[in-house]
């Protein structure tokens, strides 16, 4: 008997994994609860996407000189930052100085950009670096304070916006870091009357907020010193929002301390390094590499925590947005304002995060698995 | 054979390791202690040449000034003293309440980021790029003067199903109410408790014996929601919602939310939660795969591998920089003072200060204040981390 076979009927193709639609298939509709979220989300943004550019952009005020421009628009009103945009940038730093200040960025852009060049010889960066690190602060500090060279002098307290925070920042930071690594190596020191010290001093700033610093720098201070001697107020917020932050450097640093191996410190007082000398070329450089991370996520606190000056009547980039809203003259923009001032405060610390990632990449030197 | 004989080089004393240390650390002692006595020196001239009195004898004197949130009985007739408890109070609730807020949002975002869904991970990722990347003080600058300010007098209130209603004033809640047989539900809930404990005991030993094992979390579950429900239910409902009523210019009865708490409220949760994600993350990460593939090859099921292999381990990665985000969220609520929200640094470093003149005392409280809370929570959570630590052979 003649058996006749029958081809099982062909399957229909798999649903394709390639492509757009596999790609979509794959990562927004697995299954019904995944299609459940993909609708939810897209209803989210379906609401406040279009709400936010048409407030941002379609609808916004772009031209015009004064606040009549934005009337009747139902944007933003992007003329209130235009009008603002030089007060926010140099706060109440006199108009005819100005270009003080552009010459000291320039000159920082100048110096610093050879070290971002990856072919440049180590050496080399180096000693720019260090130069830079050294000679910078009073070339920037003779440029915007004068009383110089014929500068007329701006006082500190004329000193604003963008600026200033750039000041705190960059003093808190070139600070706060060779304290705290100083710091960490007390910490973690032999001898008990040193660490001691130390761990009281990093306990106690890491216990405290940092306004109540601010708070005691700009109250207490002039009690503590004998009559007579004034500090100038910026100086204080930078004692304060240094050591402030050295505490908290110094945890970082610890960390990477104690990541190295103990090996490491023996072999360099095998070789006859003394203590300095061992940790300059053979524990630091390991130790700091590790806690980049940390390193930089300190540095975007810091940032951040500039605008708490604001507090003690420093007039930094928050503050002088601040100001322009609370003006009668512009009533009604706080919005615009405080978008703006986010905006830069995001940008300079997401690109400082990007930095050390893609630093972090770079210097790993171990087995890529 | 000729001997050399090396004269024993004895080196300095200079160089000795531990007399270095010995001078090193007296030193750095001295110089403190120096510097101690220089500024007690300073502060002991200016207070005598300021006229500043000292000693914490104002705190006992009437206060004069009043507070727009107070936890307990206070008058502008109450003293300093009773000042900083209310300020103390306030610091603590807001804190409390933005712990659990950030706590929950940072566990969804953090979910969320790992989602197989890419539109749900990618949204949560820019929520956590955006709110960390921006300084709390603009975020509470925002929420306050931009969007709570903002909103319409009394008589223009957004209405919420006519219970919820928002405006300049702050956000109007129902309030509860607690009628007389409310006790009677309160007996049962602590009776279920008790119940709880009893069975999960028993069902524990149960299972160590035989080996069944016992449903706990439903039998618990409804232990602890149907005794009370009956209770209620045999009480006669002895609960109402006392919701609030526009009568005049203002709202009457019900619960408010000064717009000062609210706006700190929400910029201390959404910021901190974006940091507390990250955590979460990592910490799921941290737990490696193989670890879910040998939970589900023993059979267990898929609920069951979260919460007896997953969870345990993640939390170990979790709870160290949890607890820092918490004690951040303690000290960040400082920032309330800004705004004018009646914390412990608004109300005690500030007004009081102010009033009394006494700089010293009131900023040593304050710090202390934070460093207590903060050596504290430190403290319990190092212990709770040595609990649940790896222990090593």
């Amino acid at each position: 008997m003649a058996q006749s076979r029958l081809p099982h009927p062909d399957l229909p193709p798999p649903p394709s994994t390639i492509g757009a639609l596999g790609w979509m298939r794959r990562n927004l509709f697995s299954s019904p609860f995944n299609i459940a979220l993909t609708a939810l989300a897209t209803y989210l943004l379906w609401i406040t996407v279009p709400l936010l550019l048409n407030w941002a952009l379609f609808d916004a005020t772009w031209s015009g000189d004064d606040r009549e421009a934005c009337q009747g628009g139902s944007g933003a009103c992007w003329v209130f930052i235009r009008v603002h945009l030089d007060q926010f940038m140099y706060g109440f730093y006199p108009k005819a100085q100005r270009w003080r200040v552009n010459i000291a960025l320039l000159l920082l852009i100048l110096g610093a950009a050879p070290l971002f060049i990856r072919t440049m010889p180590n050496p080399v960066k180096v000693k720019l670096g260090l130069g830079l690190l050294v000679f910078y602060p009073i070339i920037a500090f003779v440029l915007f304070k004068g009383g110089l060279l014929g500068l007329p002098e701006v006082e500190t307290s004329l000193w604003g916006g963008l600026l200033l925070t750039l000041v705190i920042a960059g003093v808190g930071m070139t600070a706060a870091l060779p304290l705290g690594v100083l710091l960490a190596l007390g910490r973690r020191s032999q001898m008990p009357a040193i660490q001691t010290l130390c761990i009281t001093f990093i306990e106690f700033w890491r216990g405290v907020p940092l306004i109540t610093v601010l708070f005691m720098s700009s109250v207490m201070l002039p009690l503590f010193l004998p009559e007579g001697i004034n500090f100038d107020k910026l100086l204080r917020a930078l004692v304060g929002v240094t050591l402030f932050q050295a505490a908290y450097m110094a945890e970082v640093v610890r960390g990477g301390l104690q990541a190295i191996p103990k090996g490491q410190f023996e072999a360099a007082a095998a070789l006859g390094l003394g203590y300095w000398k061992a940790m300059a070329l053979i524990v630091l450089p390991q130790a700091l590499k590790l806690v980049i991370p940390g390193i930089v996520n300190t540095f975007i606190a810091l940032f951040k925590d500039t605008s708490l000056v604001l507090i003690i009547g420093l007039f930094d980039l928050m503050n002088t947005v601040h100001n322009a809203i609370t003006n009668p003259a512009w009533l009604g923009f706080s919005t615009e304002g405080y978008v703006f001032a986010a905006a830069v405060y995001w940008l300079f610390c997401f690109s400082m995060s990007r930095y050390s990632q893609n630093l972090e990449k770079r210097l790993y030197t171990g087995h890529k698995r | 054979m000729t001997e050399f004989s090396v004269p024993p080089v004895k080196p300095p004393f200079w160089n000795n390791p531990q007399f270095r240390a010995i001078f090193f650390q007296a030193a750095a002692l001295v110089a403190t202690v120096a510097f101690g006595l220089y500024i007690f020196e300073n502060t002991q001239d200016n207070l005598r040449r300021l006229g500043i009195a000292s000693g914490f004898g104002f705190l006992s004197s009437p206060a004069g000034f009043d507070i727009i949130q107070t936890l307990v009985p206070y008058s502008a007739a109450s003293s300093y003293g009773q000042v900083f408890w209310v300020a103390l109070l306030n610091t603590l609730l807001v804190s409390a309440l933005g712990i659990v807020f950030a706590t929950l949002l940072g566990f969804i975002i953090g979910v969320a980021r790992l989602s197989k869904n890419w539109l749900i991970a990618k949204l949560a990722l820019a929520y956590i790029e955006i709110f960390r990347n921006i300084p709390l003080l603009l975020q509470i600058f925002f929420w306050y003067f931009a969007v709570l300010r903002a909103m319409p007098a009394p008589r223009q209130s957004l209405n919420l199903g006519d219970a919820f209603f928002l405006n300049i004033r702050g956000l109007y809640l129902p309030a509860l109410q607690f009628q007389p047989g409310f006790g009677w539900v309160l007996t049962a809930l602590g009776a279920a408790i008790v119940l709880v404990i009893v069975m999960r005991r028993w069902a524990r030993r149960r299972q160590m014996t035989t080996g069944q094992p016992f449903p706990v979390l439903s039998t618990s579950l409804a232990l602890l929601i149907g005794l009370p429900l009956i209770a209620f239910w045999l009480a006669d409902a002895p609960l109402h919602w006392q919701v609030p009523e526009l009568q005049g210019f203002n709202f009457r009865g019900g619960l408010v939310i000064i717009p000062e708490m609210a706006s700190l409220l929400l910029a201390l949760s959404i910021y901190t939660a974006a940091f507390i994600a990250e955590i979460v993350r990592a910490g799921i990460q941290a737990v490696s795969h193989g670890q879910t593939e040998a939970s589900l090859s023993l059979g267990l099921n898929f609920g069951m591998t979260l919460r007896l292999i997953i969870l345990p381990q993640a939390l170990r990665v979790i709870i160290p920089p949890m607890t820092n985000q918490y004690l951040n969220l303690t000290k960040n609520s400082s920032l309330a003072a800004a705004i004018g929200y009646p914390d412990l640094v608004a109300t005690f470093a500030g007004t009081t200060l102010n009033q009394t003149g006494q700089a010293i005392e009131c900023i040593a409280i304050t710090m202390a204040v934070y460093l207590t809370i903060s050596l504290l929570i430190s403290f319990i959570m190092n212990e709770y981390n040595r609990r649940v630590a790896l222990v090593e052979r």
